[in-house]
């Protein structure tokens, strides 16, 4: 009987008794050696090993090491001592936050849904716009005028977050009455166009709260939705025109081409950008609420990592600005590794 | 022959062209806008008199801003924080992003992991402020006194990008690789004269989201760099406009110009330079958005 790899048993054919094969000899050997074997393989690729060093140091102390100074959401807040050294103070904040009858709770549970319903109108508004975008820049054969509609739909990306909201609240700024000045000139425009009244206008948009949600998605859609359209366009250049023509031999019209070619061609890139929008529903970024609240608006923009920035660092309350932040970040987390899961089933391409 | 277009085909068409334009004109207007604001006349920029076209044209806006020492500086800080912070996190990245990419690396998957969590997880504010000040304080017993240092080296460093040239590097072929060593060549070498030059682009990409959040980085530069002389463009930017829409300092503003024309100037300063490298750096910025982190 031929020998092979996995039997473990030979036949000495000189005594006719068996003995290990000798790839069982070396199985053995690496398992009684095992942390040898290991350390053998370090020291052969130790440059390696020594090039991974940087990245590790970099993670573990600036992003794992504050992991541990969550812990001071369940110590009590002091100014001096370490987290270390804070006395336990077990679930209280969390309580206070979830449970308590105080503004605190009121407001988390206010950040919580100002959180929620910022992602979900993004998600409703902002998710289709790129979509139809690419789908209207498919329309334009002749490239360069489809280079220009892009580059000015790319445009405003290329702004940064303060400069972008600066322009924001410049453009909607109020009036002054000492001085006598008009709004900014897009509160004009929607004044003159009577979508707002005068009055709304003169004290300047981004003191109402029944404005900040919009502004935040216009702005958003405004910023996002052109650099955001490659992705799908990408998709959709991609289909080969045979699909298209065999679809005009068949009598199917524009909207027929589009329900039957174009749509179940790109709806796997929809899927995936869509599983990922949802997993970063509560990841909301903070620095753009930051920059456009103000206290007349947090009925509506508060979010829980403003809320936390709010009461953990103007104000000294670390314990329940972390506790709170802490909650929103693990439902976010439960939702990428649930989106990641559900994109992996449903389209065999995993994100991570 | 060209083909008949139908009805539907042409609607379509039309309703494209249509609705384009009205979109890229509304994303080009707010910029057009803040030139016309920036270069108009006191009375028509605070009457509301433009709206398109400047009137009662000016330059003293842009003249007072680029007599301002600490806009310049602002200028420069920047510049520091996105040349070194890039060479810096890129430099950890391309040697970090190398290791993994190594069938051989031991613990392999715990250390993707270890990168992968930080993407879903993150400690929060709080937390990151109480550390980066821990840092700073460090970083100062070290004898730097300097911020910008503590948000080069400690800022910015993203999972997402290393792990995009760890899956450029992967697709490196090992055959190139295997010759590289056969013809003698260390590690290092095969990392600089085989694996960067065949990843240029993605290198291109990475370097490129690097930078940017480098430029566009706010928060925790304001947060950590205590010294105005050190103060990014973007903090110097909040900063003005938080000073400029103040009622009373609005009040007292007696100059032949708009206060409001100075922050428009200031708008327009920190996207030219931005719109004067686009055609360079465009191709890699669409690159990434497709490379994602997707794996089969």
């Amino acid at each position: 009987m031929k020998n092979r790899a996995g039997d473990f048993l030979v036949r000495d054919k000189a005594t006719g008794t068996w003995r290990e094969s000798p790839e069982q000899v070396v199985r053995d050997d690496v398992e009684k050696h095992y942390w040898r074997h290991v350390i053998n393989m370090i020291v052969k690729d130790w440059r390696l090993y020594v090039m991974l060093i940087p990245t590790i140091l970099v993670f573990l102390f600036w992003r794992y090491l504050p992991m541990y100074e969550l812990l001071g959401s369940f110590k009590v807040s002091d100014q001096v001592k370490s987290v270390a050294d804070q006395y336990f103070a077990g679930f209280s904040y969390f309580k206070t936050l979830l449970v308590g009858t105080g503004t605190l709770t009121t407001e988390f549970w206010r950040a919580m849904r100002n959180t929620f319903l910022l992602s979900f109108y993004g998600l409703l508004f902002g998710f289709p716009m790129p979509i139809l975008l690419a789908l209207f820049f498919n329309e334009i054969r002749s490239n360069a005028a489809r280079s220009v509609y892009q580059v000015l739909t790319y445009l405003p990306k290329f702004m940064s977050t303060v400069v972008m909201t600066s322009l924001v609240a410049m453009l909607v700024k109020q009036s002054s009455v000492t001085l006598g000045t008009q709004p900014g000139i897009i509160s004009q425009l929607l004044a003159d166009l009577g979508l707002i009244s005068r009055e709304t206008a003169n004290a300047g948009l981004l003191n109402d709260p029944q404005f900040f949600r919009a502004i935040y998605q216009i702005s958003g859609i405004w910023e996002t939705a052109g650099y955001d359209s490659i992705v799908f366009f990408a998709a959709i250049i991609a289909i080969s025109p045979t699909s298209y023509e065999a679809a005009q031999i068949d009598g199917a019209g524009k909207m027929a081409q589009m329900r039957y070619v174009v749509l179940p061609s790109i709806l796997s890139t929809i899927v995936i950008m869509l599983i990922t929008r949802i997993g970063s529903m509560l990841s909301i970024g903070y620095e753009k609420v930051l920059l456009l609240y103000n206290t007349n608006t947090y009925m509506t923009a508060d979010v829980v990592s403003t809320f936390a920035q709010r009461y953990g660092l103007a104000g000294a309350q670390k314990g329940i600005a972390s506790a709170a932040e802490m909650m929103n970040n693990v439902v976010g987390m439960l939702l990428v590794i649930g989106a990641n899961t559900i994109a992996r089933k449903a389209s065999n391409v995993s994100l991570y | 022959m060209k083909r008949k277009l139908e009805i539907s085909e042409l609607i379509f068409k039309i309703l494209s062209y249509t609705l384009l334009t009205v979109f890229a004109l509304c994303c080009l207007y707010p910029f057009v806008y803040a030139v016309s604001a920036s270069i108009s006349g006191r009375h028509a920029v605070e009457y509301g008199e433009v709206v398109l076209y400047p009137k009662d044209v000016q330059f003293a806006a842009f003249n007072q801003m680029f007599n301002d020492n600490m806009f310049w500086n602002a200028y420069s800080n920047t510049l520091f924080l996105t040349i070194y912070g890039t060479i810096w996190a890129l430099g950890v990245a391309i040697l970090g992003a190398y290791a993994l990419s190594k069938k051989r690396l031991l613990f392999r998957t715990f250390f993707n992991f270890f990168l992968v969590f930080t993407m879903w997880f993150a400690a929060g504010i709080v937390p990151q402020y109480l550390n980066y000040l821990a840092t700073k304080s460090v970083f100062n017993s070290a004898g730097i006194t300097d911020d910008k240092w503590l948000v080069v080296i400690a800022m910015g460093m993203a999972a997402m990008n290393i792990i995009l040239l760890r899956n450029a590097f992967e697709g490196v072929p090992s055959e190139i690789e295997e010759a590289a060593i056969v013809d003698g060549a260390t590690e290092f070498q095969v990392l600089s004269k085989v694996f960067i030059p065949m990843s240029k682009s993605t290198i291109a990409t990475v370097a490129l989201f690097f930078a940017i959040s480098r430029w566009n980085g706010y928060f925790w530069a304001r947060q950590m760099i205590t010294n105005k002389n050190e103060h990014p463009l973007q903090v110097f930017i909040r900063l003005q406009l938080e000073q400029y829409t103040d009622s009373e300092f609005m009040a007292g503003w007696d100059k032949p110009y708009a206060s409001d024309s100075v922050i428009y100037a200031l708008i327009v300063c920190s996207i030219v330079p931005i719109l004067i490298i686009y055609p360079f750096i465009q191709k890699y910025f669409a690159k990434g958005t497709n490379a994602g982190g997707v794996k089969e």
